[in-house]
């Protein structure tokens, strides 16, 4: 099966668990108690200006009439208007996700390299002074949730050693380039404001720091599993016996298959770090899509929550598309089996 | 038939495991010729795979040597720097695994795997195509149909008998003057098993090089080797020409293991020898074979026989022969 064919596929079934994803959420979102329009218009607000808003939200209609009507709309990219923001909830998204993402990339691009590394030589060094270290880390890095690092970070070098900022996106006094992308740092490349990008840079730091930390820890550890158990494989002992030299054995013939379990996680991590952003987010004050998520969800905004929600689904499963496709390439018996079924 | 290419000498081998420690190998002789046909043959565990993966040098982590040596044309193996044992590997000293689909990676094509044994191979500089030709040169010395379309594929696409064949010619690239075969075709079916083992008589015979076979199946080796010895418990119980050694046994523990062979003209279960292989833990004091033997004598609780020659090349460990 081609790699095209194999993505269709997978996408073509996505579209179920998403269609799933959205009835779920929108059920939920209608039953929870309490009254949308008036939580929006306030306790003074007089009821014929309350029913009016109900009328125009469609929340006297029965539940699937709603949903279908909102289906109908998000479908044409129309999420409804937020009844916090009064924007539409389209707009809040591309302000607002962007953002997120580009410090979930970030939070990856450390985390990635880190974890391979840690455990990689953990793995190879297994049980040493260096290992027994990792072991502590990863299991302290997995235990501890993202809030201690965070505050930690801010005692750290908030208070302590003033080294890097600590709030928002940029420092004052330097001008935000051109929205293009909402993803500051590539739009501060874009417009070629090299000031720009670096004093961003300096601002995800410690937030994507304090994202990675479980994530380095969850990683490395599965890698440091993976290498372990494929040392003592025939495979590596072979590979040696024919005088391959031993630091090629172990970058390409033991490291390539251990990275499997490593890469499916990994999804999971990055995915779930979208959703869980918010902490961090609210933290360092980063204008980010969590902390959107979060204040819909606490004002019952409910064109707001449904959409985080689904835009994080959607994001859930084309990466896990992503990466099905990227252990594609490393085992060849996944891709033998798609073939086979 | 003088020459010897390897003689390995009171070898020793221990593995430190979490229970204490594993005394496998306890002071192993054996010599192989240059372009002798050599068999190892004994139970599941005894230790004939510890033997020859001491020769190679790829004991797993948790091995002691403690003792002993393994001397190649002379010399040692066990005090050669990283770079003279790789060479070995690479030029002289090869071995076929056990099981083919574990010894295969299974993320790399055959062609990548092959490849990259043939380019450490030599210390010429080959170029991708040079490599991609012997690849298939020895893919067809082991008569494997449609070796370029082999070379692009992963080794779960392929039967066992042609992982197998792969696993031999990966070991023929390098084995200039000694392959050792550990096992080969075991997992496989016995009309395979058969081609498998002609193919590589047929080979060592083409090459010229010495061959060590590993086997516990007695009826492998009896029809491709010189001489053969006879393994228990980390000892080389006896060794003697393969023909004297069918019609003639002498230990104890070589007569009882032909006895457990069955045969086609005869009724009922064979014989099995009592009892187990000893804990390697806490190995028997003497002779290891004592507790199952039934000619013991005072004598083999308490001092280790050593191989003593019963003469024409026929050596036995054991003290009714002495």
């Amino acid at each position: 099966m081609k790699i095209t064919a194999y993505i269709a596929k997978r996408l073509f079934y996505s579209i179920f668990v998403l269609l799933g994803l959205s009835m779920f959420i929108f059920t939920l979102s209608r039953v929870v108690p309490g009254d949308p329009a008036r939580l929006a218009l306030g306790p003074l607000a007089p009821q014929w200006a309350v029913d009016q808003l109900r009328e125009k939200l469609h929340l006297n209609d029965p539940l699937p009439v709603q949903y279908v009507i909102w289906l109908m709309n998000a479908l044409r990219g129309d999420l409804g208007e937020s009844i916090v923001s009064k924007r539409p909830v389209s707009q809040d998204v591309l302000t607002f996700f962007p953002a997120s993402f580009e410090l979930v990339m970030f939070s990856t691009i450390i985390s990635v390299p880190l974890a391979i590394l840690i455990g990689a030589l953990a793995g190879r060094r297994a049980n040493s002074i260096f290992d027994n270290i990792v072991r502590v880390f990863s299991y302290v890095g997995i235990a501890v949730p993202t809030f201690v690092w965070a505050v930690l970070a801010l005692f750290l070098f908030g208070y302590l050693w003033k080294v890097l900022p600590i709030m928002g996106q940029l420092s004052v006094g330097i001008r935000r380039p051109p929205v293009r992308t909402g993803m500051m740092s590539i739009d501060a490349l874009l417009a070629g404001r090299w000031d720009a990008f670096v004093d961003h840079l300096k601002h995800m730091i410690l937030p994507a720091l304090c994202m990675s930390v479980g994530r380095i820890a969850q990683e490395a550890r599965l890698l440091r599993a993976g290498i372990i158990e494929n040392l003592k494989k025939d495979y590596i002992v072979a590979a040696i016996s024919y005088g391959i030299p031993e630091r090629r054995v172990m970058m390409t013939y033991l490291l390539k298959p251990s990275l499997i379990p490593m890469v499916s996680i990994m999804a999971l991590d990055l995915a779930s770090s979208m959703g869980g952003s918010f902490i961090i987010e609210t933290i360092f004050n980063w204008p980010g899509f969590g902390r959107y998520g979060m204040w819909a969800m606490l004002n019952k905004d409910l064109n707001a929550v449904v959409a985080s929600v689904m835009i994080v689904g959607i994001f859930f499963a084309l990466f896990n598309i992503l990466v099905d496709v990227i252990i594609a390439y490393l085992d060849p018996r996944i891709r033998v089996m798609e073939r086979a079924s | 038939m003088n020459e010897q290419l390897i003689e390995i000498h009171d070898l020793y081998v221990n593995y430190k495991i979490y229970e204490g420690i594993l005394k496998v190998l306890n002071g192993v002789e054996f010599r192989v010729g240059v372009k002798e046909k050599v068999g190892l043959i004994g139970e599941s565990g005894c230790g004939k795979t510890t033997t020859m993966r001491s020769v190679m040098r790829i004991l797993a982590d948790n091995a002691i040597v403690p003792k002993g040596s393994i001397l190649y044309k002379g010399r040692d193996i066990l005090k050669m720097s990283e770079e003279e044992i790789q060479r070995i590997r690479r030029e002289s000293i090869s071995m076929i695994f056990q099981d083919p689909t574990a010894a295969l990676n299974p993320v790399f094509t055959v062609g990548d795997q092959l490849m990259d044994v043939i380019k450490y191979s030599t210390k010429e500089n080959l170029t991708k195509e040079e490599m991609k030709e012997r690849a298939i040169k020895v893919l067809k010395e082991v008569a494997l149909p449609d070796p370029e379309r082999i070379l692009k594929n992963y080794p779960i696409m392929l039967s066992g008998g042609m992982r197998q064949r792969i696993c031999i010619a990966m070991a023929l690239v390098s084995a200039n003057e000694l392959l050792i075969a550990d096992e080969p075709g075991t997992n496989l079916d016995v009309t395979i098993q058969d081609q498998i083992l002609r193919l590589i008589g047929r080979l060592v015979e083409e090459r010229g090089t010495s061959i060590i076979l590993i086997s516990h199946a007695l009826g492998t080796v009896k029809g491709l080797v010189d001489r053969v010895y006879v393994m228990y418990a980390g000892n080389m119980v006896e060794v003697a020409p393969t023909k004297e050694l069918f019609s003639e046994p002498i230990h104890p523990y070589t007569i009882g293991l032909f006895k457990t062979v069955p045969k086609l003209t005869g009724g009922g279960i064979p014989e099995a020898i009592k009892g187990r292989i000893p804990d390697y833990i806490n190995p028997p004091q003497g002779c290891r074979f004592f507790p199952r033997c039934e000619h013991a004598m005072p004598i083999c609780k308490k001092e280790k026989p050593s191989l003593k020659s019963v003469g024409g090349g026929h050596e036995v460990a054991c003290f009714l022969y002495e």
